[in-house]
């Protein structure tokens, strides 16, 4: 075009990125990869093409790893782990350090490559997820260093199986092995089918930075190639970031294998846009929910709940936004949205907005049209939406909005809170009352407040419900790369005292009949049934209700019902469990003579169970109100508050060995941070739990903080994983227990917690006490609230 | 051109009473915004060239003389070499700056200087910077400037209104002046390096649209801050919704500190990105700036040689 035509005009032309080192890059490999195995190239007998979405050309040719090739990547992780955990967190901090001054030095030839593999914007790869992976791998080279004085009772997990998505390939790379490498575990990842290229890269920084072979391994290959490493024996654990079906199949594959797992997986996340919003702020945070990335980002902000008497004001702002977006070329430095990943993906983003169309939705795009030469979608905007519409629920993956109204504060927690997922939320108001306030209440792992899609290393990202759990980044993501060392001391089997051969009185007198504990109530069963507990002489001492899945279901309506203790403070939480500990310490020969009767114990060994219990309950009455969080030093300018949450209702079953104290050292902790629990106690000796409800009923208990029910431990323990409103279980009992626990819990992503059959002694406070228990009982969620006035 | 000038609306504060700006939100998108859109090769040197039109080509010192301001009026009629404009084939495209932009007391020179070319004169006025004369002397410095030939009037408001919150006062002063300026085009200075907060900013814009400013502009270039660009999206944000309360369209002059072809450049995107085409042009935008022209006149050059420019071969103002 003549320079009078656009002086005149005012256009914009094209700005294209350079791809000419990336081609360098790609030729110099004759654009065809192998698989990075034990720090060498190795040759793999299949390849599959990668595409540039932008304009559907073959960028190179990628390695298929067969079965193979991961038991072959396994076991040189397997002989790497040794010495790398030997060479301590100082000596791995120099490595991670140096990885990310590669990363630096070559970040635009990574950014090219990522916007060349993946089709999202040059812009983005550049200024956003580059700078965050070299970011990840700094602050992780801290975490090394700092591992052996700071975290010195834990542990490496192991070799660490890795499968990353292809929406953010190199920074989900470095979200997964920079912690593991940090924590002294050695990898073995897979990237996504559709994104290799930025990997391969990077394990050519791996090898010019002199990391040991076989620390960090990189296999490419579709699907079956990560079925494979999931299921491969000497993996550790499992780290997935990818669909929630996917990561379902994950969670059943390895249920009580002894694997550890953190699953990140699909959001439908709300954005919520009070009245007092500054809203032409809000309508680039919408651009930045939903437009980035085209969309496909699993935190994406893809449900607008907007207050009522803004909400046309809203819409009409947003539409005149979408109408100056440009789309196109990856490449482009005068775009906002690139190319979706691949034609398959283009098709199921199109069939859900027809469905929306079908439906009834008001659906508006912009009046220009998308380029036709490559994967591109235009934005797309759903208003009017109801909750029941499949694009309100399901989750879209692109470049589309689904907008619905709220009318108070209330309702929209409720439209926010309605959806199986729980991943991220943002949310705009100039009151911080408001923000604060609404916060809390989101079922979500990450809350921004006036921001959007804004992540850092210091700080945790995950989910809850069925967008997984486990944290990534900032302290909290380090536990998902390492473990207790206590872990070790367990035993093969239960730890209790000796049983005394003595003959023990059984009381005559008026039957005391047990009862199950729901809502705050005594409740009988509702089969009707009990059943015999005889003591380990096999003597008959007395019956038990035979609780099943009705009273299972009674007693989760009930702990949810019960909004009161949740909202406690911590300090109030406190005071009632010291009124606990004080009742018990008055009843301690009551419940001493009980373990008696049910265990055969000695009275010495019994009296020392109510003791440690007692003095648990102290514990953990100490933590209430100091279990707290964070706030963590993110990069942006604002306040990053990492607050430990309860997680729900829980599920708690509780192990026959040690009636009391288990029970106690189970669901104390679990209450301790505002939980509501059902707890299912030894099945075989249940009466000190039973008894104890009556000290709950003494000591302001709200009902239905503690429900308790009594019968076959593992059909019970079942109900609990199955029950899609229970949020978190644990499981002390057998492997094949700890197995059905996890596999069953799959379906609604609950947080399990179980023992694969090695037990705890419930009278050691390292092995039975303390934080460990208390961050499993809760979520950190981490709140952005930048300020500036 | 002829366009319908802001009369002005009458004072209410219901309009501009609500306004709440989110700092932390408006900063980030003024910083993306550059990564979002950039012009490269004949669109640049377009765009530039743009710029100059756009440009209030300035000298506001103390020891400014009929001297320099006749250099800054002969700079002000040729922008840039004639050889570079053949170039680009734009000799007969009319490239002068928008106008050029003295003290009260250096109007007649310019105008002398300025000759027949048609580049209109604005004055700063309203005891400019400061403001700290009397109601009665700003009313008459107007005045006087209007009747000595500029036919554009830089004003800049008294900020212990906005810092006070005496928004009705301001309106009366801004709609005063405004009727002191006659058929000359007000630009009304917000100063907003010191206006303490984005919300101020955007209600003092407010305010002095709704009295009848032609432009406003960020600032007077004597405030230790200048012109930013997340302060411009305040402002701009500002006249996009008084657009569509009333239809009017008021111009937008970000001032002091812009120096470089590429902060030229994200300005022009701003106003493009926020407010459309229609703002592209002088008759709604200015750079307040001196050693902005120079800088382009560099890349500019750049543009058609392919080699880096020296500021020795462009003509001083």
């Amino acid at each position: 075009m003549k320079i009078k035509e656009i002086f005149n005009t005012m256009v914009y032309g094209p700005a294209p990125e350079s791809a000419a080192q990336a081609n360098e890059f790609l030729d110099a490999h004759d654009r065809t990869f192998q698989l990075f195995i034990n720090g060498e190239w190795k040759k793999a007998e299949k390849h599959f093409e990668t595409v540039n979405p932008s304009n559907m050309q073959v960028l190179a040719n990628i390695a298929e790893a067969l079965e193979s090739d991961v038991n072959e990547a396994v076991s040189a992780a397997n002989k790497a782990l040794k010495d790398w955990v030997k060479i301590g967190g100082r000596a791995r901090a120099r490595y991670l350090y140096a990885i990310a001054r590669q990363i630096q030095k070559h970040s635009r030839l990574f950014a090219v490559l990522e916007a060349l593999d993946n089709g999202k914007p040059i812009r983005e790869t550049r200024d956003i997820d580059i700078p965050l992976v070299a970011r990840h791998f700094y602050h992780h080279a801290g975490w090394a260093q700092l591992m052996d004085t700071e975290l010195k009772e834990y542990k490496e997990i192991g070799v660490i199986g890795q499968i990353i998505p292809w929406n953010f390939p190199l920074l989900m790379l470095s979200w997964k092995i920079a912690p593991a490498l940090a924590m002294g575990n050695t990898v073995v990842l897979k990237p996504a089918e559709f994104t290799s290229l930025t990997a391969l890269l990077f394990a050519e920084i791996c090898q010019n930075v002199g990391l040991p072979k076989g620390v960090v391994n990189i296999i490419t290959g579709p699907g079956s190639t990560g079925a494979a490493l999931v299921n491969h024996k000497d993996v550790n654990k499992i780290a997935f970031t990818g669909s929630t079906e996917v990561g379902k199949i994950i969670r059943k594959a390895i249920a009580g294998s002894g694997k550890k797992v953190s699953l990140e997986l699909g959001g439908k996340s709300p954005f919520i846009v009070f009245e007092d919003a500054d809203l032409d702020s809000v309508v680039e945070g919408v651009v930045d929910a939903i437009w980035f990335n085209q969309g496909q980002v699993c935190c994406a902000g893809s449900r607008l709940l907007v207050q009522e008497s803004i909400q046309d004001k809203l819409y009409e702002k947003i539409k005149v936004r979408m109408e100056k977006l440009r789309v196109g070329d990856a490449m482009d430095k005068c775009i906002d949205i690139g190319a979706i990943v691949a034609p398959v993906q283009v098709k199921t983003i199109d069939e859900l907005v027809q469905k929306g169309i079908e439906e009834g939705n008001q659906m508006w795009q912009p009046s220009w049209v998308c380029p036709q030469d490559g994967c591109f979608y235009p934005p797309t905007l759903f208003t009017h939406v109801s909750p029941s519409s499949i694009i309100a629920q399901e989750e879209i993956f692109g470049p589309v909005l689904v907008a619905m109204s709220f009318r108070s504060h209330q309702e929209a927690v409720k439209l926010a809170n309605n959806t199986r997922y729980g991943l991220a939320c943002s949310l705009w108001t100039e009151n911080i009352n408001l923000a604060l306030d609404i916060a809390p209440k989101i079922k979500a792992g990450t809350v921004w407040i006036n921001s959007t899609n804004v992540f850092d290393a210091g700080s945790g990202f995950g989910g809850y419900r069925e967008s997984g759990f486990g944290r990534e980044g900032g302290k909290e993501g380090l536990f998902e790369y390492m473990k207790p060392k206590i872990e070790e001391q367990f035993s093969e089997k239960p730890v209790k005292p000796a049983i005394q051969k003595s003959k023990i009185a059984i009381p005559a007198g008026i039957d005391r009949t047990a009862k199950m504990y729901i809502g705050g109530k005594q409740a009988r069963p509702d089969s009707g049934y009990s059943y015999i507990i005889k003591n380990p002489q096999g003597e008959t001492i007395g019956e038990a209700p035979e609780g099943s899945r009705k009273d299972i279901r009674n007693a989760v309506e009930a702990a949810h019902a019960n909004g009161k203790w949740a909202e406690m403070t911590g300090h109030a939480r406190a005071q009632v469990l010291y009124y606990i500990a004080e009742n018990l310490s008055a009843r301690k020969a009551e419940f001493s003579k009980r373990l008696i009767e049910m265990c055969c114990y000695s009275q010495a060994d019994a009296d020392a169970e109510v003791e440690k219990s007692i003095d648990r309950i102290y514990t953990y009455a100490a933590h209430a109100d100091k279990y707290d969080g964070q706030a963590h030093h993110t990069i942006q300018r604002n306040v990053t508050l990492a607050m430990p949450e309860a997680v729900g209702v829980m599920g708690i079953v509780c192990p026959d060995e040690a009636p009391l104290l288990a029970f106690i050292s189970s669901f104390i902790p679990a209450i301790a941070l505002g939980n509501s629990v059902v707890v299912i106690p030894s099945e075989t000796a249940p009466f000190s739990a039973t008894d104890f409800y009556q000290i709950l009923d003494t000591s302001d208990v709200p009902g239905g903080t503690v429900n308790i029910i009594t019968g076959p431990k593992e059909a019970l323990a079942k109900e609990l994983a199955k029950h899609y409103d229970v949020d978190g279980l644990w499981y002390f009992g057998s492997k094949e227990g700890s197995k059905d626990i996890e596999s069953l819990s799959a379906e609604n992503m609950k947080r399990t917690w179980v023992n694969y059959g090695k037990y705890r002694d419930w009278m050691n406070n390292e092995q039975s006490e303390g934080t460990e228990f208390l961050r499993h009982a809760s979520e950190i969620k981490n709140i952005w609230i930048p300020y500036g006035a | 051109m002829t366009e319908i000038r802001n009369e002005g609306i009458p004072f209410d504060t219901k309009y501009f009473e609500n306004i709440n700006i989110n700092r932390s939100a408006v900063e980030r998108r003024a910083n993306s915004l550059g990564g979002r859109r950039t012009v490269k090769k004949e669109y640049q040197a377009a765009w530039l060239l743009k710029a100059i039109t756009c440009i209030d080509l300035t000298t506001l010192a103390g020891d400014d003389t009929a001297g320099n301001v006749e250099r800054l009026c002969a700079k002000a009629i040729s922008p840039v070499r004639r050889d570079l404009l053949e170039a680009m084939e734009m000799t007969d495209a009319n490239i002068t700056t928008g106008a050029v932009c003295v003290y009260h007391n250096m109007i007649a020179d310019a105008k002398r200087s300025l000759g027949s070319s048609g580049i209109p004169i604005a004055a700063v006025s309203t005891g400019f910077p400061a403001g700290k004369i009397s109601f009665e002397q700003k009313i008459d410095e107007i005045k006087k400037s209007v009747e000595a030939g500029a036919t554009e009037i830089d004003i800049v408001i008294s900020r212990e209104l906005v810092i006070n919150s005496k928004w009705e006062e301001l309106y009366k002063e801004v709609k005063a002046c405004r009727a002191a300026c006659g058929d000359a085009h007000m630009k009304t200075i917000l100063a907003t390096g010191e206006i303490p907060t984005y919300t101020k900013v955007a209600k003092a814009s407010w305010v002095s649209m709704m009295a009848g400013s032609d432009f406003i502009k960020t600032s007077t270039g004597k405030e230790s801050a200048n012109a930013t660009l997340p302060v411009s999206l305040v402002m701009v944000r500002a006249i996009r919704e008084y657009h569509e309360l009333t239809g009017i369209k008021v111009g937008y002059k970000p001032a002091g500190g812009i120096q470089k072809a590429k902060q030229a450049l994200d300005w022009l995107i701003l106003m493009k990105e926020e407010l459309g085409e229609d703002w592209l042009q002088p008759n709604l935008f200015r750079f307040g700036a001196s050693s902005l022209l120079g800088d382009i006149e560099r890349q500019l050059e750049h543009y058609v040689t392919g080699r880096y420019s020296a500021s020795y071969r462009h003509a001083m103002a």
